[in-house]
């Protein structure tokens, strides 16, 4: 016999726990499969953004005759006054005519610069008309300015200098919208995220009692670090999930020129890692004394509605958070522990959250992370080898 | 008592209004096979529930080498529970090299005494499948060997034969013998008592929450009224009748079937057969654990 004694240390009971989590979930079909379904429909939304995004504000004009003259002045005007204008060289009249009427043309010039006619679907763009009024002014001018013996160019360079002198108070975001998909895919990430590996901490516990296999381990490592060494396997997948996912996100999003924020956005995708570490961890434990009050993977959809409601309502609250992430609904919404590893990432995302706000979320949530976990621990420890019928809460928590 | 041996003191557990083991007392001592016994019901399982600390007692206490069983103590506890504990999606190698390490093996020891259990009982062509592809006699062997992959110091074994087919049954009563000839007490519970009385060195009676009965095989017998049987083709009926602590339970052609007080010399009735004429067969008959336990359990020869 060898009579030594072999009591593995708690770090390595947890350690040892948790490797076993990670490999059983990284390894399956379902992690896998998962992870795709996932990055092909944030690819889909992604292009379908991008095609929505160069296919709204391109301008398509056709010049035909004479008119053809205006294509550099346009689209120089057009580039300044920030629209997207591709002109084209219509040979024919009557065919430029026919494509604006199928609306492969939005607008068809013809006649010459000075005096410049557009045939139209409906009715003209105010900007492009503008542009165009402009060109056919200038044109006049400069044969004013001829006639006058004055040189056309210098002119109308310094006419071109003179312009009024803005000072805004505030200024607003160009990429505001950017900031808003940003913070609506982290929000669907961060709840699809806390809810899944939520649900399987509380899968993997009945699993465990409903084998029996619990009374196994149970009999060489402490509850405690049964559980823990669980929330921070599962917790591990989850988190390497959504970097995987984060970071495929970022790449397409830049590639396809969705996203030209790219440091925000990376920002973004941090500070939503740690905020599912956070979230994970308030959760989990709540998950796993659900889910160690039931004996059969029958019940566990019961006792884990309740959970997952809660998550549900800060997930929908979320849209109006996201639609006005200023407000004081958002913010004090926001500060709710368990909302804020959904809500604040989003505000942090729209840029709307001020330090202070941060830190006394992170604050609140560590705080309830604490009270959480000593509360699911105590439930978990009481009701892990109870097989058989549901333990009531209470029966748990007073025992 | 200290050396090594198991001892459950004067165990007791209600359930509710139910009096599942009412101080229950006996010690498994190093080297030895001790049958557990009983109907079900009986407080077999919860006993050894007790002792893995799955359960815990009303009162009295669980000791392992003089003191109290500590959590300390029951990392060196090998159990097999009745109802079987394994991931069923792991695969039979991993399954055990996991739970070696938990028992604080390193990844090599663990290895090693996986690899060597695995073969042990049959298993390697199976090392590689997830447990719940296994027919349910491997499943057994898988469970034996997570019940032993740690070299416990004790083993507490529910029902290990229940299920299994004679060629495993005998892998599995070597091993059991092999682990209590190095010193490790084994406690089992079965319901196979040709098994039990053929393995054990002990065995403990449970009825109702209560122990019956606690003694080698031939102890239990010895105490026990012996049956005979005669063959003594010229004895005229009723030849035995009147032989004092003789009592006649069959009496025809093949022979007489008598039962003896246990305190009666079985020579008195070979002389008053061998008084009748020629005796062809005398043949004594042990009782078999099985009339023992039968009696036991319906409560006539409560000790």
């Amino acid at each position: 016999m060898t009579g030594r004694r072999r009591t593995v240390p708690p770090a390595t009971a947890v350690r040892l726990v948790a490797q076993r989590e990670l490999s059983a979930r990284l390894r399956t079909r379902g992690f896998l499969i998962g992870t795709a379904v996932i990055l092909a429909v944030l690819a889909g939304y992604l292009l379908f953004q991008a095609n929505l995004a160069s296919n709204a504000g391109r301008t398509t004009v056709g010049l035909t005759g004479q008119a053809v003259a205006v294509a550099e002045p346009l689209r120089a005007g057009a580039q300044q006054a920030g629209l997207d204008v591709e002109t084209r060289r219509i040979a024919d009249p009557e065919r430029g005519a026919e494509q604006v009427r199928a609306g492969e043309l939005d607008a068809l010039v013809s006649g010459s610069p000075a005096n410049l006619r557009v045939q139209v679907k409906s009715e003209l763009d105010q900007q492009l008309e503008a542009l165009l009024n402009g060109i056919s002014g200038q044109e006049v001018l400069r044969a004013k300015l001829l006639q006058a013996g004055l040189n056309p160019a210098e002119v109308l360079s310094d006419v071109g200098s003179a312009s009024v002198e803005v000072s805004a108070f505030e200024r607003t975001d160009p990429a505001q919208g950017q900031r808003l998909v940003i913070a609506l895919v982290m929000m669907f990430l961060l709840y699809m995220g806390i809810t899944t590996y939520g649900s399987l901490v509380a899968q993997g516990i009945v699993e465990e009692k409903s084998s029996r296999v619990v009374e196994i381990l149970l009999s060489t490592v402490r509850p405690w670090h049964l559980l823990l060494g669980k929330v921070i396997g599962l917790g591990l997948t989850g988190l390497t999930q959504l970097a995987i996912l984060g970071a495929a996100g970022l790449a397409m999003a830049s590639a396809t020129g969705v996203l030209t924020i790219t440091g925000i956005a990376t920002t973004t995708l941090l500070w939503g890692l740690l905020w599912f570490v956070l979230g994970f961890f308030l959760y989990a434990t709540v998950f796993a004394a659900a889910g160690s009050l039931v004996s059969r993977q029958e019940d566990v959809q019961t006792v884990l509605t309740p959970v997952s409601m809660v998550l549900l309502v800060g997930f929908i609250a979320g849209f109006s958070v996201v639609q006005e992430p200023e407000g004081t609904t958002a913010t004090v919404l926001s500060l709710v522990p368990p909302l804020s590893p959904i809500l604040m990432p989003s505000r942090i995302a729209t840029g709307s959250a001020g330090p202070l706000e941060v830190a006394a979320a992170l604050v609140l949530t560590l705080a309830a992370i604490a009270a959480l976990t000593w509360l699911g621990g105590r439930v978990y420890h009481a009701a892990i080898l109870r097989t058989g019928t549901r333990v009531s809460l209470k029966d748990a928590l007073t025992r | 008592m200290g050396d090594r041996t198991l001892e459950i003191d004067r165990v007791s557990k209600r359930f509710g209004k139910v009096t599942a083991l009412d101080s229950v007392t006996f010690d498994v001592r190093p080297g030895e096979l001790f049958g557990f016994v009983g109907s079900n019901g009986a407080g077999k399982t919860t006993t050894m529930r007790i002792v893995l600390g799955v359960l815990a007692a009303d009162s009295g206490e669980v000791r392992f080498d003089g003191a109290a069983v500590t959590h300390e103590t029951r990392t060196r506890i090998g159990y097999l529970p009745e109802e079987r504990g394994l991931y069923p999606k792991m695969k039979v190698l991993d399954q055990l090299v996991y739970l070696a390490q938990l028992h604080g093996f390193s990844a090599n020891e663990a290895h090693r005494g996986a690899e060597s259990w695995i073969e042990r009982l049959g298993l390697a062509e199976r090392r590689g499948d997830e447990v719940q592809k296994l027919s349910l006699g491997n499943q057994q062997r898988v469970q034996l060997a997570a019940a032993l992959v740690h070299e416990p110091d004790v083993l507490v074994l529910d029902e290990p034969f229940s299920g299994l087919d004679p060629i495993a049954v005998d892998v599995m009563s070597d091993v059991l013998r092999e682990k209590a000839a190095t010193g490790v007490p084994v406690v089992f519970s079965s319901h196979q008592l040709d098994l039990v009385e053929r393995l054990c060195d002990r065995v403990g009676i449970i009825r109702s929450g209560q122990i019956v009965a606690c003694d080698s095989v031939s102890g239990l017998t010895a105490g026990a009224a012996s049956r005979i049987t005669v063959l003594a083709p010229d004895a005229p009926a009723g030849w035995a009748a009147h032989l004092p602590g003789v009592r006649v339970l069959s009496e025809n052609g093949d022979g007489t079937l008598v039962e003896l007080a246990p305190d009666i010399d079985d020579q008195t009735v070979l002389a008053a057969a061998l008084a009748t004429g020629p005796v062809r067969e005398f043949t004594r008959h042990h009782p078999s654990l099985t009339e023992l336990f039968r009696s036991a359990v319906t409560g006539e020869a409560a000790s």
